[in-house]
């Protein structure tokens, strides 16, 4: 099992016909994804790689002939709000926003829209998600043979705020024979559509999903976030998180500065350190070593 | 100074000179005082004759502490502003020279009050705060009289509202008659700005309740997401800030400039350099975001010494590799360069691995020397195991963690082998 | 024959081809990295881009077979139709 795919979970591609995503429909395709059409405006008749391209969501959705699952999102920033809204209003219900540098606004509004009508949002600055053997949505893993290295069907899920370090630990997790549930690439900007608390359900719901494996840095409050939802739904599945950036809390390394306003709006902002000592508190293991996740991860288990 | 929440990864928020956040909340309708902007002595003067009466003369820099640093002065006739805006406009504060000086009128205030709108990463959602107990710090007012800060969020898809703006300084301390009326529509503007301008913080402090009555903001701070500032180039021509103009919180190394420079002069791939901070003797040419951060933290744990920190990503062409490399290597007691990254699935090891042999060639150095460890495992990995070994070079796999690799690096720098 | 070598990569049009105005361009088109220039002679083996080279292979499949070879210095193998 899995948690947001499935073998029978369809998808668009919106932007198909730019570089990036005509490699990672064809990485999808060879994976074993069912991508049933792209949209790129004015691009209507073409293909790229067999998928039939459209000028519009709506027109892919009605050549389908029945409803759309997903969405892969990777146009210029300017278009991203406008794409996804399309899609959310298209009925899709999971979209995985790859686009970077999307001001923060108009993620907002595109989560706001969203949780309105009931779909989902990855990303945006992400590599999408993957359920090993079955499908991958996104770039993540690259190619289908190398994601076939690095991503063995099993019991761990994976979230990361890193899409590199999404394949980097799940590659570990591989090759200590743990294998993978699904692993998410959840983004790395400050709001991003599904946070580690926003996932945990579903993974919580999962049958096959025996522990989580988090990857996170400095910035943000979404390891609170974290913590507080273990405690408020009293969730047995263990989490082992593994923390970079610590050499940011050094006082020569900081450009920027924390607090005041924003420490009031949402607590206090955490260092690294902070941040491991508050996992730690709520009994999810931090380790030093990514090498040490696998180990670390058994232990949990018991 | 406040806050950006923004995850350390990311470019920080553009900063404003105060007299540019006055132009961006006056052009909101925001009442302020009738300020004047002088780059010379003789501006302050013209400004304090047309202001009439004392004024205060505050320096323009992008950093704090300049009351300390002897940055504000108190004038009472013009003449006397023109002295004090000759010596501020001389005076360096904290290694930046001001942009000009901002001639204010000696306000007479009553009251002061804080209003501020900034993002909630939480709740994804803008956050008003508005309190009766402005001009200090903030973050004291909350901790100690919570019941003076008023808060309220705003939907990103709904018009804003004044009413939400009124409960939210009606929360504060219970505020009503005049001071209510008076402040609500300050923090729906601000609000609006916020949300119109893409700011990561619009903080007025103090907003000031004059003896006359009026209500005006006398010291207001923006900042604005850098992913946003093209989409506002027009009104930030309007109130004459210069997009070309650096507004670094320091000023970037030669390292760091060239870089930089590097990375615009070829679209392929990315590669971000960075040695603030880092004086050490090992080389990194590491990527990509994630993968960079764990490495750095590898290295010094286990007694490395980075001299400097890099991203590579979106596989970049032989040349940025070649070109990092070499900067990484022109830096001062540096004899060593680790290359490493997390399992890669874009970025390409053949393509890097031929970019910092050829660095280490173009320089006179002998790659299997200079290059301390090459731990990239991924794509085309193969063909990079290749090139390296012609080189004399161990190629690692994932069969070495990061930490191993990062570890066999500072072994190697410390060893002086 | 034109041809040009870089640190790690070779390429070579061969003679018979080298001044076919036509498959200049086309070389010049498929090539990611612009190795290929096509000029009034015929086609130009870029040296300052050899070396950027992605094995893509594009080139080989433009050509008629044997007339581009991509060496790779670095391992004496080669890359030809």
């Amino acid at each position: 099992m899995s948690i947001l795919l499935s073998e029978d979970s369809t998808f668009i591609v919106q932007g198909i016909t730019g570089r990036e995503a005509v490699n990672l429909t064809r990485e999808c395709l060879d994976y074993g994804s069912r991508i049933v059409g792209g949209v790129t405006p004015g691009r209507r008749g073409r293909e790229v790689h067999g998928v039939p391209v459209f000028d519009t969501v709506q027109q892919a959705v009605e050549h389908h002939g029945g409803p759309i699952d997903g969405s892969v999102i990777t146009v210029p920033p300017a278009f991203t709000k406008d794409a996804i809204f399309e899609a959310i209003e298209n009925g899709i219900e999971l979209i995985v926003v790859v686009t970077e540098r999307i001001p923060r606004r108009d993620v907002a509004e595109a989560v706001e829209l969203a949780g309105e009508r009931g779909a989902r949002i990855i990303g945006p600055n992400c590599l999408g998600l993957i359920v090993p053997g079955v499908c991958k949505m996104g770039g993540i893993g690259g190619p289908a043979k190398d994601a076939a290295k690095a991503y063995n069907p099993g019991k761990i899920g994976v979230m990361s705020r890193s899409g590199g370090m999404t394949t980097e630990i799940s590659s570990t997790l591989t090759a200590a024979g743990l294998g993978v549930s699904t692993a998410v690439s959840i983004g790395g900007d400050a709001i991003i559509g599904s946070t580690y608390a926003e996932l945990m359900p579903m993974f919580e719901q999962d049958p096959e999903t025996e522990a989580i494996v988090i990857y996170t840095e400095p910035g943000g409050r979404m390891e609170a976030e974290l913590v507080d939802w273990q405690r408020e739904t009293k969730s047995k599945l263990p989490i082992v998180a593994f923390m970079a950036g610590k050499f940011m809390d050094d006082e020569e390394m900081q450009g920027m500065s924390f607090g005041h306003a924003g420490t009031i709006v949402e607590g206090e902002e955490d260092s690294a350190t902070q941040k491991i000592a508050r996992l730690q508190e709520a009994g999810i293991p931090v380790v030093e070593r990514i090498d040490e996740i696998p180990e670390r991860v058994k232990e949990q288990l018991g | 100074m406040p806050c950006d929440l923004a995850p350390a990864s990311l470019p920080p928020p553009m900063r404003f000179y105060e007299y540019e956040s006055r132009r961006i909340v006056e052009r909101a309708g925001i009442p302020v005082t009738d300020y004047g902007f002088a780059e010379t002595a003789d501006e302050a003067r013209a400004a304090a004759g047309r202001i009439g009466g004392p004024t205060v003369i505050k320096s323009q820099v992008l950093t704090g502490g300049r009351m300390k640093a002897g940055g504000v002065k108190f004038a009472d006739t013009p003449d006397e502003a023109a002295q004090h805006a000759e010596e501020i406009l001389k005076l360096e504060i904290g290694g930046h020279m001001p942009a000009g000086v901002l001639v204010d009128p000696k306000a007479e205030v009553e009251q002061e009050y804080y209003a501020a709108v900034l993002w909630d990463g939480r709740a994804k959602r803008p956050m008003m705060l508005f309190s009766d107990m402005g001009g200090i710090d903030i973050e004291e007012v909350a901790e100690q009289h919570p019941d003076h800060v008023g808060r309220g969020h705003l939907s990103n898809l709904q018009p804003i509202p004044d009413f939400r703006a009124k409960e939210v300084v009606a929360a504060a301390g219970g505020l009503t008659g005049r001071e209510l009326t008076r402040a609500t529509p300050i923090l729906a503007r601000l609000a609006q700005l916020q949300r119109d301008y893409d700011m990561t913080l619009a903080e007025i402090n103090p907003v000031a309740r004059l003896a006359d009555g009026s209500f005006v903001a006398l010291d207001a701070h923006m900042e604005m997401e850098d992913e946003a500032v093209g989409r506002h180039k027009n009104m930030l021509s309007e109130i004459g800030v210069e997009l070309e103009e650096p507004r670094e919180t320091y000023e970037p190394s030669e390292f760091e400039r060239n870089v930089k420079a590097i990375d615009e002069a070829d679209h392929r791939g990315v590669i971000q350099g960075k040695d603030h901070g880092f004086d050490g003797d090992l080389g990194l040419v590491i990527g990509a975001g994630g993968g960079s951060l764990t490495l750095t933290d590898a290295i010094r744990s286990q007694g490395g010494r980075p001299a400097n920190y890099a991203e590579i990503g979106g596989n970049p062409s032989v040349a940025k590799s070649k070109g990092l490399a070499m900067e990484v290597l022109k830096k001062d007691g540096v004899e060593k360069i680790a290359v490493m990254m997390s399992i890669v699935s874009n970025t390409r090891v053949d393509i890097v691995a031929r970019g910092v042999i050829a660095a280490c060639l173009e320089l006179g150095k002998d790659p299997a020397e200079t290059i301390a460890v090459f731990r990239i495992p991924g794509a085309w990995e193969e063909e990079g195991a290749k090139i390296l070994g012609k080189y004399g070079i161990e190629f690692r796999d994932r069969g070495t963690s990061m930490w191993e690799a990062a570890g066999e690096a500072v072994e190697k720098v410390q060893g002086g082998g | 024959m034109s041809s040009a070598a870089g640190t790690f990569i070779e390429v070579v049009v061969e003679d018979s081809v080298a001044g076919d105005a036509e498959l200049a361009r086309k070389l010049e088109e498929v090539c990611p990295v612009d190795i290929f220039e096509a000029t009034d002679s015929g086609v130009e083996v870029v040296a300052g881009n050899v070396d950027e080279c992605v094995l893509c292979e594009l080139c080989l499949d433009a050509a008629p077979d044997g007339a581009v070879v991509i060496k790779k210095l670095y391992d004496g193998t080669e890359l030809r139709r």
